[in-house]
């Protein structure tokens, strides 16, 4: 899989061409409505609120928080602050501005029982900032922050005087004071490898917040998706019930987890080998995880074809 | 940028954190505005939950200070009060009240202009109501 982190720094890589490409990508649109969807479920917002978008982009994102249409924001009509590096991502995030104000005055033109909808982009205001230079609020602005595929880019040194674990560093610390005292922090990214995870982890720790990572679909090669639950708060998972609480099931500050498939890939290798039906069974079950159709089990299933004569 | 916004942004100059001068920003006077003024309470009501959670969050004699800056200095001196409770029965003098914070923080905008930052001096742009944040590499 490519990527983009690789290929230029953000503000560049995400240029006029890029951006336009990437918004109007129905299939991106689709991914980050998903995580994004999946993201508020873990905030577990029981109010209006106000929220930061971390690395907003064209604001996608912003549009689903703020829609009053989403199951999960049932009653509510939260109010966003999105920062993002690329200019040229911000401008499509202004022509879709444009472009829903003038849907809006259409319907109220030709339907005057339209309501007045409410949300969407004019719920949220955009910034030009690099997230590594600190979180720009005053102490206690926010309830909620979240943040879709972006924080990755903080381990890119695309400048001399870019020290990764400092800008790290330097993004939890303020954030954690941007935060209200039980704000919370969802921050769904793509880590290059085990090292990143673990960092983030380490820094958010130090820094006070409490919570884990939340693996998505972990089985899956393309559709594992990781999130990054956090929480100013003092809590335990024991408490999940608690209704103010993130939505934690199976997050867990310590990446233990994450390493137990290499161990048994290495146990596998030096134990004897398997029978033809236990690696078709594996192998069922596995693609069964990943969310594939598979064909039930039966009495046959492994079994030799009879010879023909 | 919302007006909202301006009672929560800071400079982002890591040595101004310490620094309460860095809160508010100076907003130049010559700031362009745009007022969208809703009258329709159907609309508003609907975010009268965000708006009595926000007003518990505002610094008021920032938004005094802020407002002042920009040309309004028409605004109570104090916070008005309101509470989740106070939503159940509201009376007209509060529906008023939520009306015109409504229309003040979040349909009031600053579409260009710049905002400095007491403390370091730091001028921030806003072009199209976008706020250019970055520093410069002797800032950063």
């Amino acid at each position: 899989m490519s990527r983009p982190e690789e290929i230029a720094p953000p503000e560049l890589f995400y240029n006029d061409k890029e951006s336009k490409k990437y918004t109007e990508n129905s299939r991106v649109q689709y991914i980050q409505y998903v995580m994004t969807k999946r993201s508020l479920e873990l905030l577990n917002l029981k109010e209006s609120s106000f929220i930061l978008d971390i690395g907003c982009g064209s604001c996608l994102s912003g549009e689903i928080i703020s829609s009053a249409s989403e199951e999960v924001n049932a009653g509510m009509n939260h109010y966003w602050t999105g920062l993002d590096i690329s200019p040229d991502m911000l401008e499509q995030a202004l022509i879709r501005k444009e472009e829903e104000k003038f849907n809006n005055d259409d319907d109220s033109n030709s339907d005057d029982e339209s309501n007045g909808e409410i949300g969407g982009l004019r719920n949220g205001d955009m910034m030009l900032h690099d997230i590594g230079q600190g979180i720009p609020f005053r102490a206690g602005s926010f309830d909620a922050a979240i943040s879709i595929s972006a924080i990755q880019w903080l381990f890119n040194k695309d400048n001399n005087n870019h020290d990764p674990i400092k800008r790290i560093k330097r993004f939890f610390e303020s954030l954690y004071s941007a935060l209200t005292k039980n704000g919370k922090f969802v921050a769904q990214f793509y880590p290059a490898n085990d090292d990143q995870i673990d960092t983030f982890l380490q820094i958010a720790k130090q820094t006070g917040f409490s919570g884990g990572l939340v693996i998505d679909n972990p089985e899956s090669k393309k559709n594992k998706k990781y999130y990054l639950v956090l929480s100013c708060g003092t809590m335990s998972s024991n408490d999940a019930n608690d209704s103010d609480n993130l939505n934690l099931s199976g997050a867990s500050m310590d990446v233990s987890n994450i390493h137990d498939k290499k161990e048994l890939k290495k146990k596998r290798g030096n134990g004897m080998l398997e029978s033809k039906k236990s690696f078709i069974l594996r192998k069922k079950e596995l693609m069964k995880k990943r969310g594939r159709e598979v064909r039930g089990e039966s009495k046959y299933t492994g079994r030799k074809r009879r010879d023909r004569f | 940028m919302k007006l909202l916004t301006t009672n929560f942004i800071k400079c982002s100059v890591k040595a101004c954190d310490s620094n309460m001068t860095s809160f508010p920003l100076r907003y130049d006077n010559q700031c362009e505005l745009e007022l969208n003024y809703e009258d329709d309470e159907s609309i508003i009501e609907k975010s009268y939950q965000f708006l009595v959670g926000i007003l518990d969050k505002i610094d008021w004699d920032a938004l005094l200070k802020v407002c002042a800056d920009l040309g309004n200095n028409d605004l109570p001196p104090n916070k008005p009060l309101l509470t989740q409770d106070s939503l159940l029965s509201l009376n007209d003098n509060e529906r008023l009240i939520l009306k015109q914070l409504f229309n003040l923080l979040i349909n009031t905008e600053i579409v260009n202009g710049s905002m400095k930052c007491d403390s370091c001096e730091h001028v921030y742009l806003i072009k199209n109501g976008i706020p250019n944040l970055l520093l410069p590499p002797h800032l950063s």
